[in-house]
This record gives structure tokens, C-alpha cells and sequence, in this order.
């Protein structure tokens, strides 16, 4: 099954090398949201780019891989209403191969997103105030957090009737849990409705994380990076548990 | 001889609809059958549960000698399927899709690119290996996909309607490739609307109808049990229409039906019928527009067939 999976997940990777929307999607894509971000809003926001792109690059890592994990399910149904699933079924492999076999193709994805916002980041001024394994740290959680996120994507992959409602759907989900955190504004300045979200948006803890492991200090008062990061692996915790065990249900009901 | 594939009572549902009602299949060893059917017949549902896509609720089947549902594995171990749909990855290129396909079967990379250029070669794919299979035209994917369901070296064939959407020169193509197929001794069930295709390709077929098999016959067998072919004769003087009634009439099973105003038809039990009609045509001095010999279509074969059924069903409520 292994052999299988590595095999299957060298498909997505080859597809993503010859198709050029999916290359943008983890390379020109966080670049643009960077440049946008830092030296549009950037002088507004936090009074200069510098000081910006130290504030929000950590999130923009986080809503990269955020959008990237919610494409595996509209890749499955796509592989499903195309019939490439029927045929990968009529070969003697495993019913969960092409299942983890997307999702290693897209741990691959993932760490390509990450180093191309990382190298960006240092080009613009980015500044890396921790040791290095933080910053390892930093993209070992970012990408534990995506494993355990895309079995929602999955799960929306394996019910919705097309790939088109697929992504409907995930960006349904992937907006609110974004932009309704810590990504791009402290959350003190926002009204007190809103902050209530924030605070218990698991996606704010999962940017805190990062900017506590980046650059050394949170954007919020009062809290330890190390309790950060406890929130963070309990929320992948409670993630996995509730949609791995709906998603591999959903799946094995199609395959 | 040992079937290569023999189904019992397979049904299945989805929701309300009975999509299989208790379908029998047995293709022998080396053989080519043809299931034969209109939409939603059930052939792909049926050519699913063969080649272990889907569950039957009830029935049995083995396909090269190992059970569907208790031994999927050994199963796709010997099949090899060219769904309805090709099956290919759009975005990935000719070759990459075999050598993917080749190492999913366990064949090392190295083999699986040798057995990947083997058969690109020989369905004429050599160029347009290195390219993405979206940019492939119809007949091409549809021969790409037949060479990825032929990577293992398949004891057992299934083609679910190989051929429709292609234009006639394409279809012969893949009709030759069906025959050099079963000259190599695999077994071939394919499933098709088109009798012609049936009766170039098939020993024996299956006609199958709303889940239930309706006909199982030797091609010669099914055309004798609908009538053999189709004469049918267009005038180019409208004038001459009711002579040419009548020659048809003369030589024709039934009486000619007029399918439009200027057109009749009618079956005929063989191939002299034409030779008349020529001769008579020609000694008469009649010009004639169109004049052909067919098999008779999809439509006509079913209207034989349960037109016959209602027959039978009427003569067992007489001696009852």
C-alpha cells in the first residue's frame, strides 16, 4: 500500500509540474498575496512595509496552505466524475491508496508554498528573530494542521455532486476562518462581536503559533507561544477525530 | 471449454430503480461476447460488477475463476476495463499515464516504460506519447485508454461501449484492435448499441433490456431470429412508387413499411433479394436514388424481439 500511495502521490506532483494553474496556485499565488498585503495595506495598517511584512507574513503562510489543503477535495471528485477513480479501482491496489496518495502529493505542495512565502519574505525584509528549529517547528505544524483540515475538504469531495460546489463549498469555510482571525489585523481593533470569534477561531491560534515560532513575539497579550501551539495540536486533534472517521466513511461509500 | 466469466442472477438497485433484474452472462474461454442493449439496459452496471466496481445485491459471478465479491483482488489481478468514459488522467501525458498504471501493477518503473513504449507503438501513440492527454483527439484517447486497461496482460477484457462517439474510420480501428486481441487468446466481453458492432465482433450476444436478458444467440441466430437485413429502395420518380411496393413486397418477410414519401423498406431473410430487386429495377428501366442492404438498427432488433416476446407470452395464455 505504501509503494501504491508513493506512486500515486508522485501523479499529483507531476501534475502540478505540467499544469500551470496548479503550479501558480502554491508559487505566483503567495507572492502576489504577500506583495499585496505588505506594501498596499501594509503603510496603513501598521504605519510601514517592514514592519508589516513581519506582522502578516506568518498569516499569509497560514491562508496559502489553507486554500491549498481544501483543493484535495476538489481534485477527488474531479478524479471521480472523470473516471480515472474506476480505473485506478479496477487495478489490484489498495481502496486507500489514491486517498494517501493525495494527500502526500499535497504535503509536497505544501512545503513548496511555504519556501517560496519564506524566501519572499526574507527578500522583502522579513526577519527571523528565532532559532532555526523554531522556524522548522513553525512549518511542521502549519503542515500537521493542513493534514488534519483537508479531511473536511475530503469529506465536502466525496458528498457535494460536482467539483464546482466542491470549491463553493470549502471557500465557504476557508473565508470566515481566515479573515476572521489574526491574519492581517491585530484583533484588538476589532469590534467585540468579532473578537469573540477570533479568540476561539482555531486558525488564530494556528497564526499565533507561527508568529511566535517566525519572529519571537504573539500578537496577543498575556499568552505563551507554548500555549499556543497546545491549541493548535488540540484542534488538530478534535479535527482529525470528527473528519477523518466521516471522511474514510464517505470515501469507502464512493470507491 | 471453461467460462472466462459466468454471472447467475446478478441484480442490483439503485434507490427505486432495478438497474440489474437477475442477469445471467457466461463467456467462454478465448471468446468475444457482445451485450447488446439501449441505454440504461443495465450493460454498464452489469460490466461493473464484473470487473469488481460495484457490489451485486444478489447473484453470483467469477471472472477468470475467482469470485467478484469474495475475492476482488485475484480479480483485478487478471481484468483489464476501458470504461465508457476514457479513464485516462487528462493531465498527465500518454506515456506517463501507462508507466503509472505499469507500476501500480507492481511491474518495476523499468518494465512498466518498456511495456508503456510497447504499446504506444503498437497503437500508434508514439508521437504523441509526450504530451498531455487532454490535447488528444477522441480516437486517440479512446486508443490510450485500451492500451492502459492492456498494461497487465489481462486474461479477461471488458469494453463498455468501445466505440460510441467515434466516427466510422476510428471504430474500425479499434474493431482491429478487438481482433488482434482475441487472436492473442484473451477473452472480450463488450457491451454496445449498435448490432452491426455485435455482429462484427461478438461469437455470441446477449441482448439485454430494462435488467433482464431478453436474447442470447449466435450473431447468425439473432439476425435470422429479427429478420436477417433491411432492403430499402428510394425512387427517384415518385410515380414509380407503387411498383417499386410492389416488387418489395415480393421478396420481403414482411410488408414494406414507408418511412418516408419517397422511401420503402423491408426486411429479407438473405442477400438474393437484392440481386432481384436489381434485376428488375434494371430490365424496367426504374432509377432509383438509394438502394441498400442493412442490418437491421437497435430499434428494429428490439421491436423483433418484444414483439416476439408478446407473441410467446399469448400462445402460453392459449394453451393455458
Amino acid at each position: 500500500m505504501i509503494r501504491d500511495s508513493l506512486i500515486l502521490a508522485k501523479r499529483t506532483i507531476t501534475k502540478m509540474f505540467r499544469n500551470p494553474e496548479q503550479f501558480i496556485d502554491v508559487t505566483v499565488q503567495p507572492i502576489i498575496m504577500t506583495v499585496i498585503f505588505v506594501f498596499i495595506f501594509g503603510g496603513a495598517i501598521a504605519g510601514s512595509t517592514t514592519k508589516y511584512v513581519e506582522f502578516a507574513l506568518p498569516g499569509i503562510i497560514v491562508q496559502t496552505i489553507m486554500f491549498t489543503s481544501l483543493t484535495i477535495g476538489v481534485n477527488l471528485n474531479t478524479d471521480i466524475q472523470k473516471g480515472v477513480f474506476d480505473r485506478f479501482r479496477s487495478l489490484p491496489i489498495a481502496r486507500s491508496a489514491p486517498l494517501f496518495g493525495a494527500v502526500l502529493g499535497d504535503i509536497v505542495r505544501h512545503s513548496i508554498a511555504i519556501t517560496v512565502t519564506l524566501v519572499f519574505g526574507a527578500i522583502i525584509g522579513f526577519e527571523f528573530n528565532t532559532p532555526w528549529w523554531h522556524v522548522a517547528l513553525a512549518i511542521a505544524l502549519i503542515i500537521l494542521f493542513a493534514v488534519s483540515l483537508c479531511w473536511v475538504s475530503v469529506l465536502i469531495g466525496m458528498l457535494a455532486r460536482s467539483s464546482g460546489a466542491v470549491q463553493g463549498l470549502s471557500f465557504l469555510i476557508v473565508f470566515p476562518l481566515t479573515f476572521g482571525s489574526s491574519t492581517f489585523v491585530a484583533a484588538s481593533t476589532l469590534p467585540s462581536w468579532l473578537q469573540g470569534w477570533v479568540a476561539i477561531n482555531p486558525v488564530t491560534h494556528v497564526i499565533e503559533s507561527m508568529r511566535g515560532l517566525l519572529t519571537g513575539t504573539t500578537a496577543v497579550a498575556g499568552d505563551t507561544i507554548a500555549g499556543q501551539i497546545l491549541w493548535v495540536l488540540a484542534s488538530c486533534v478534535v479535527l482529525i477525530a470528527v473528519f477523518f472517521p466521516l471522511a474514510t466513511w464517505a470515501y469507502r461509500r464512493k470507491i | 471449454m471453461t467460462a472466462a466469466v459466468e454471472a447467475h442472477g446478478l441484480t442490483k438497485s439503485f434507490g427505486k430503480t432495478r438497474a440489474l433484474d437477475g442477469i445471467d452472462l457466461v463467456v467462454e474461454e478465448g471468446r468475444v461476447l457482445g451485450v447488446l442493449g439501449p441505454n440504461g439496459a443495465g450493460k454498464t452496471t452489469a460490466v461493473r460488477i464484473l470487473a469488481t466496481l460495484l457490489r451485486p445485491d444478489s447473484g453470483t459471478a467469477t471472472v477468470a475463476g475467482f469470485d467478484v465479491t469474495h475475492h476482488p483482488k485475484d480479480v483485478r489481478r487478471k481484468i483489464g476495463l476501458t470504461g465508457q468514459y476514457a479513464s485516462v488522467d487528462e493531465d498527465l501525458t500518454g506515456i506517463q499515464n501507462l508507466v503509472m498504471i505499469g507500476q501500480l501493477l507492481d511491474l518495476s518503473t523499468a518494465q512498466a516504460r518498456v511495456r508503456a513504449n510497447e504499446l504506444l507503438a503498437e497503437f500508434d501513440l508514439t508521437d504523441a506519447a509526450r504530451r498531455l492527454t487532454k490535447t488528444y483527439s477522441g480516437g486517440m484517447r479512446r486508443r490510450l485508454d485500451l492500451a492502459a486497461s492492456l498494461i497487465g496482460r489481462p486474461d479477461v477484457v471488458f469494453l463498455d461501449e468501445p466505440t460510441t462517439g467515434l466516427d466510422p474510420a476510428k471504430r474500425d480501428d479499434v474493431w482491429d484492435m478487438v481482433r488482434v486481441l482475441v487472436k492473442q487468446g484473451t477473452t472480450v466481453l463488450l457491451t454496445t448499441q449498435y448490432l452491426e458492432e455485435a455482429d462484427a465482433l461478438a461469437n455470441e450476444i446477449t441482448v439485454i433490456d430494462h435488467g433482464r436478458v431478453i436474447a442470447h444467440d449466435t450473431p447468425q441466430g439473432l439476425k435470422r431470429l429479427v429478420g436477417g437485413q433491411t432492403l430499402e429502395v428510394r425512387a427517384s420518380v415518385l410515380s414509380d412508387l407503387p411498383r417499386i411496393e410492389e416488387l418489395l413486397t415480393a421478396v420481403g418477410t414482411r410488408a414494406p413499411e414507408q418511412p418516408s414519401p419517397d422511401l420503402f423498406s423491408v426486411p429479407v431473410s438473405d442477400e438474393s433479394a437484392l440481386t432481384t430487386v436489381v434485376a428488375t429495377l434494371a430490365a424496367e428501366h426504374i432509377p432509383v436514388s438509394e438502394l441498400s442492404l442493412r442490418l437491421p438498427s437497435l430499434d428494429e432488433v428490439f421491436y423483433s424481439l418484444t414483439g416476439q416476446r408478446e407473441q410467446v407470452a399469448e400462445s402460453e395464455g392459449k394453451a393455458a
